[in-house]
């Protein structure tokens, strides 16, 4: 039976693992490369490194912690934050990455999903989409707009309408961050989920919001979610993703427990 | 143990030749060169991407080092569509052949409800006498990401459900193929990845 996938996500800035709630009060948490083997030896099933430096000095860092933390690692790699061109992408594959996530990128141009997708198949691009909804809208959750920058502009599409828009250009899986929700821990956003699920016939990745095993439990019944991504409840051994996927098996979701 | 690895320049090869060494073997890889594939020790076909891909193997004259190398009895093992070319074609690229060592062809999964691609880690049902599978237990989780799947026939080394049964694993004496990513499947991927380098191979020398 096909599981519902746990991803562990590390922050990375500066080739340090870094926590913080939207991105201020950030913490160290550790080095990349001994986080991502530990949460795959915890039975994490994939693991998505997200690069928050950014910057184009910051490119020569990344390229060295992907490939330290490639080297390891067996379960899917993948690797997000600053990549801009389908150079930058083959890089970052070079180096040992499975999967790329683009965002803003993909946004500014979207024929970049159609590059990557063609050299390195669709199952090695990840669009990530920022999500909030409209509280204006007639709809908040079918006209939810997507965002850039962190959240900080909008880019002037919809969700729904990006994602089917992005599967269309050769996407393998959607990403989708509430940024509504996200490091609140107060729970996934459920209704924006489905609806993008139901919208697109690839993957959909929730992101945003994971607190409790209830929130995981919600988003892959009501949110028909295909995989969650789990950051800060991870980290300093709050949560492991062995305890998590046990607490899921007793709820009845379909995981893969670790060995 | 030595192995050739096949670069056909569809997607990434840098997972499989990580596993591999981190196996011990010594990997050599090659896009073109026929005489080193014909004489390999063993054979990988990588392949993440789209079936019409393979049609560099037979512009480069590597088809034919192939069919020379399985004959002699080197082991072979097939990974995605590497697997996939191993049978006669793949509705993905009807106008191309495969191999045709399996008899039958690969087809897209059926429209419906549930979503293709297939992707996740999903179970093994192994069946028994697999040497490839040899101590993959029933129920074990490998990673598969893929639209187009193998069906089951004698030859199924294993099968995994989605939308309907098909060919996870396939193996017929040194020929092998898994439809799944045994690089990217944690330690039961690498346990298979290592049955197939310590595969004992028979057949005369180069």
């Amino acid at each position: 039976m096909l599981t519902k996938r746990i991803i562990a996500c590390l922050d990375v800035h500066d080739g340090r693992v870094v926590k913080g709630v939207q991105f201020v009060d950030i913490i160290d948490a550790g080095d990349p490369a001994t986080q991502a083997a530990r949460h795959a030896r915890d039975g994490a099933d994939e693991i998505v490194l997200l690069d928050i430096t950014a910057t184009h000095e910051g490119r020569a860092t990344l390229l060295d912690t992907v490939r330290r933390t490639a080297r390891e690692l067996f379960v899917p790699f993948c690797v997000g934050g600053g990549i801009r061109t389908a150079d930058d992408a083959a890089q970052v594959f070079e180096a040992g990455a499975d999967k790329v996530s683009v965002n803003s990128a993909a946004l500014a141009d979207p024929m970049l999903i159609d590059a990557i997708g063609r050299s390195f198949g669709a199952q090695a691009v990840v669009v990530a989409i920022d999500a909030r909804r409209d509280p204006e809208a007639a709809d908040p959750v079918r006209d939810a707009q997507v965002y850039v920058q962190g959240g900080r502009k909008l880019a002037g599409r919809r969700v729904v309408e990006w994602a089917r828009e992005a599967e269309e250009r050769g996407a393998g899986e959607i990403l989708l961050t509430s940024m509504n929700s996200d490091g609140m821990r107060t729970g996934f956003d459920c209704e924006l989920t489905a609806a993008v699920s139901e919208a697109v016939g690839i993957p959909v990745i929730a992101s945003g919001g994971a607190g409790t095993v209830d929130h995981f439990v919600d988003v892959f019944g009501r949110g028909r979610a295909d995989a969650a991504l789990a950051a800060s409840i991870f980290h300093f051994g709050v949560s492991s993703a062995r305890s998590l996927k046990e607490e899921l098996a007793k709820a009845g979701v379909a995981v893969r427990l670790p060995c | 143990m030595r192995v050739t690895v096949i670069d056909y320049k569809a997607g990434n090869l840098t997972s499989v030749l990580k596993a591999l060494r981190h196996l011990g073997a010594e990997v050599e890889v090659t896009d073109s060169d026929a005489a080193l594939v014909e004489c390999a020790e063993r054979i990988v076909l990588p392949g993440v991407g789209h079936f019409a891909a393979t049609e560099r193997l037979d512009a480069t004259g590597l088809t034919t080092a192939i069919r020379a190398a399985i004959g002699r009895g080197v082991p072979f093992l097939g990974i995605c569509v590497g697997m996939q070319w191993l049978y006669a074609g793949s509705s993905e690229a009807p106008e191309r052949l495969g191999l045709g060592h399996f008899a039958e062809s690969c087809t897209r999964f059926p429209v419906c409800s549930e979503k293709v691609p297939h992707v996740g880690w999903n179970s093994l049902d192994v069946r028994e006498g697999s040497q490839l599978l040899a101590e993959v237990e029933r129920g074990e989780f490998v990673y598969f990401t893929h639209s187009y799947k193998a069906p089951v026939t004698a030859d199924t080394a294993a099968i995994t459900q989605y939308i309907e049964p098909f060919s996870a694993a396939v193996e017929r004496d040194n020929v092998m193929g898994v439809q799944f990513h045994p690089e990217k499947s944690g330690a039961t991927g690498l346990k298979i990845l290592r049955n197939f380098l310590e595969w004992e191979r028979e057949g005369a020398a180069c």
